[in-house]
């Protein structure tokens, strides 16, 4: 059975997906085995967006009926059914910058590849990111930023975090970021997409 | 401009282009300080014409879109590029004075007054919503919900008038109660035309207009100022008249925003395939209107959602670009040549533009992280390329690391000619020495 839904999901068919929630739940299938079958499809779509056979619009509608989905299924869910998370990221889009979209994707992604990600928003300024590391003790950090104009608030980030000590992996990434940046900011990776991101992130915690 | 020859409804589309070029690269109707700018400007513009018609010029034409970057330079903060318009045009002129350019480059001045008469609300600006040491902004969001398609497809400009513009201008609400353009047709229809114009919203509205054209004469008199410059005392020819976009783009960026258009690519297909079609007529007039009034024959396309990585080649081909193809194809045949600016990459897109059967030599390309070697093999013979220079070397580079980049890239692709030299997209930020070697290296170097 859900087979039928992760081909739904991996097919791009919306309300074929929703629809077989709804019967699996009815059926009695586990909240958490519908769950799982949804982090299987995401793997695939995952893999498809690495190797250039899904885009944008297949992420943005994936993470659309993923949201969907777990909102049928949630109130089935029994309270203490948390997933064990792999690490914590603090991601955001840098000061001076308000774009979102491709940070939302990073996010989405780490998330569904289990993470747990605390989202700093956009225009999060170094002070934000710090105190969101001390926080929450995460190990990775990922910077956002779309225009030229994040390339100094990155590297007053990154500045940031190693001054306050934080003992932090950081990783950068936007429309026009590149090796050249990742060298000027002095992060320790630059990645080209959502699924760089999750390949650094996974490096750096060892899995 | 002069105005378009009498005989224009009956001229072949390479005449009307032929017009337009010779218009753009006249000295005769335009003012000039000395004649040695005149004759500077004539060699600078007949340099890039050859170009674009894929002639070998006697070197590489080099152009720069400084954007943010002429008000670090000159000290200003973007904050004053929009609403201080004296400070502004002398930091511009400051700029095209202290760098040893062929064309007039952009800069980021742009009315800010006018943006907030209007109330717009489509982007955050520098000293008014944003800091004033912040770069204008985009608001992501959707101006135009799903269930308005068929409004849209009805009606565009109709749509737009009445429903998108009030939402997307504050100080504009009363255009709502604009009347049916038919009431112009009878005399009764046109008593009741009227009193729409009596409702005070309306009323608001109109008065808005009012200041918005007091506003943008101030900006226009600035922008006099930096173009007598320009053009008059330093000789320096604009190589873009004004804008247009891909009819996909009108639609993704700013009616119903990235996540909506991306889901209608699953859940309304066909609506977003009549929406760009009937976008596409008014994409075409924007340009030649753009074009007509700039006496430039230049239109830039900045081309965003068909990108590499955005949308499949599938999707590309099914939404982006019959209707981008339709809108370069209105106007080549106004003699308008489109300017695409290819946003972020299109190594997958090279092949079906090489094979679009749109004529040669009447576009042209820029190119931002496209690989050119592919570019120049696959589209060199068809049209005229250039860019590509990272404006992350400008930021962080050598001027070295900078100097062999640009030598790398006329070794690739300036053979033959039908190529310029640009950064990759604009510039924004840069070290200074690093501009001073982009166009000292590109014109030495660029020499055939």
């Amino acid at each position: 059975m859900s087979k039928k839904i992760i081909d739904a999901i991996i097919e791009m068919r919306e309300e074929d997906a929703l629809k077989t929630t709804r019967e699996l739940l009815n059926s009695g299938t586990p909240p958490l085995e519908i769950l799982n079958a949804c982090r299987e499809a995401m793997d695939v779509i995952g893999k498809r967006f690495e190797c250039g056979e899904s885009y944008i619009p297949e992420l943005i509608l994936a993470g659309e009926m993923l949201n969907q989905i777990t909102d049928i299924v949630k109130p089935h869910l029994e309270k203490d059914a948390k997933a064990e998370k792999l690490g914590k990221v603090v991601m955001g889009t840098v000061e001076g910058d308000i774009h979102d979209i491709a940070k939302d994707i990073v996010v989405f992604m780490l998330d569904i590849n289990g993470f747990e990600v605390t989202d700093l928003g956009v225009d999060a300024p170094p002070a934000k990111f710090v105190e969101a590391v001390k926080k929450t003790g995460a190990k990775i950090v990922g910077l956002s930023g779309f225009l030229t104009l994040a390339y100094d608030p990155m590297k007053e980030t990154v500045a940031a975090l190693r001054n306050a000590g934080l003992d932090v992996k950081i990783m950068i990434g936007g429309g026009q970021i590149d090796e050249q940046i990742r060298e000027y900011t002095q992060a320790d990776a630059y990645g080209k997409d959502a699924m760089a991101a999750v390949n650094l992130a996974k490096q750096w915690i060892g899995v | 401009m002069s105005p378009l020859p009498d005989n224009w409804n009956t001229m072949t589309p390479d005449e009307k282009l032929d017009a337009r070029i010779k218009n753009w690269i006249s000295t005769e109707d335009k003012a000039f300080e000395t004649p040695e700018a005149a004759k500077k400007y004539k060699e600078r513009a007949q340099r890039y014409a050859d170009v674009v018609r894929l002639k070998q010029p006697d070197r590489i034409p080099c152009t720069l879109s400084a954007g943010d970057y002429v008000a670090h330079y000159a000290g200003l903060t973007q904050g004053e590029m929009f609403y201080d318009y004296d400070k502004a045009a002398q930091a511009i002129i400051k700029f095209h004075e202290d760098f040893d350019l062929d064309y007039g480059s952009s800069s980021n001045f742009m009315p800010g007054k006018v943006f907030e008469r209007f109330g717009y609300k489509l982007y955050r600006i520098p000293g008014a919503s944003l800091s004033p040491t912040q770069s204008f902004q985009f608001v992501e969001g959707e101006y135009m919900q799903a269930d308005e398609y068929d409004a849209l497809i009805t009606n565009p400009e109709g749509f737009l008038m009445r429903t998108y513009i009030p939402r997307v201008m504050g100080a504009m609400a009363g255009w709502n109660m604009m009347p049916n353009m038919l009431s112009a047709t009878e005399l009764p229809f046109v008593t009741f035309m009227s009193i729409n114009f009596s409702i005070p919203p309306m009323q608001e509205t109109l008065k808005t207009l009012s200041d918005v054209s007091q506003a943008i004469s101030e900006w226009l008199a600035a922008s006099g100022q930096v173009s007598a410059f320009t053009r008059g005392k330093l000789g320096l020819p604009a190589t873009m008249g004004g804008f247009t976009k891909a009819p996909f783009d009108y639609l993704g960026d700013s009616l119903r925003g990235t996540r909506g258009i991306m889901m209608d690519l699953f859940r309304l297909p066909q609506k977003v395939l009549d929406a760009v079609e009937r976008i596409t007529p008014l994409a075409i007039e924007m340009g030649v209107n753009a074009s007509n009034s700039s006496g430039n024959p230049f239109i830039m396309l900045p081309l965003h959602k068909g990108a590499d990585g955005f949308i499949s080649n599938k999707d590309f081909k099914k939404f982006y670009w019959p209707s981008l193809k339709n809108t370069l194809t209105g106007l080549i045949e106004e003699g308008v040549v489109p300017f695409l600016f290819v946003e972020g990459g299109y190594n997958q897109r090279l092949d079906t533009i090489a094979n679009s059967g749109l004529p040669t030599g009447k576009t042209i390309w820029l190119f931002d992280k496209t690989d050119m070697a592919e570019a120049k093999k696959k589209i060199g013979g068809w049209a005229a390329i250039g860019g590509n220079i990272p404006v992350s070397l400008f930021k962080a580079g050598t001027t070295e690391e900078m100097s062999d980049y640009v030598k790398k890239l006329i070794d690739t692709c300036g053979p033959g000619g039908g190529f310029w030299l640009s950064p990759g997209a604009v510039l924004d930020q840069s070290k200074n020495e690093n501009v001073h070697t982009y166009l000292k290296v590109g014109k030495e170097y660029g020499t055939y």
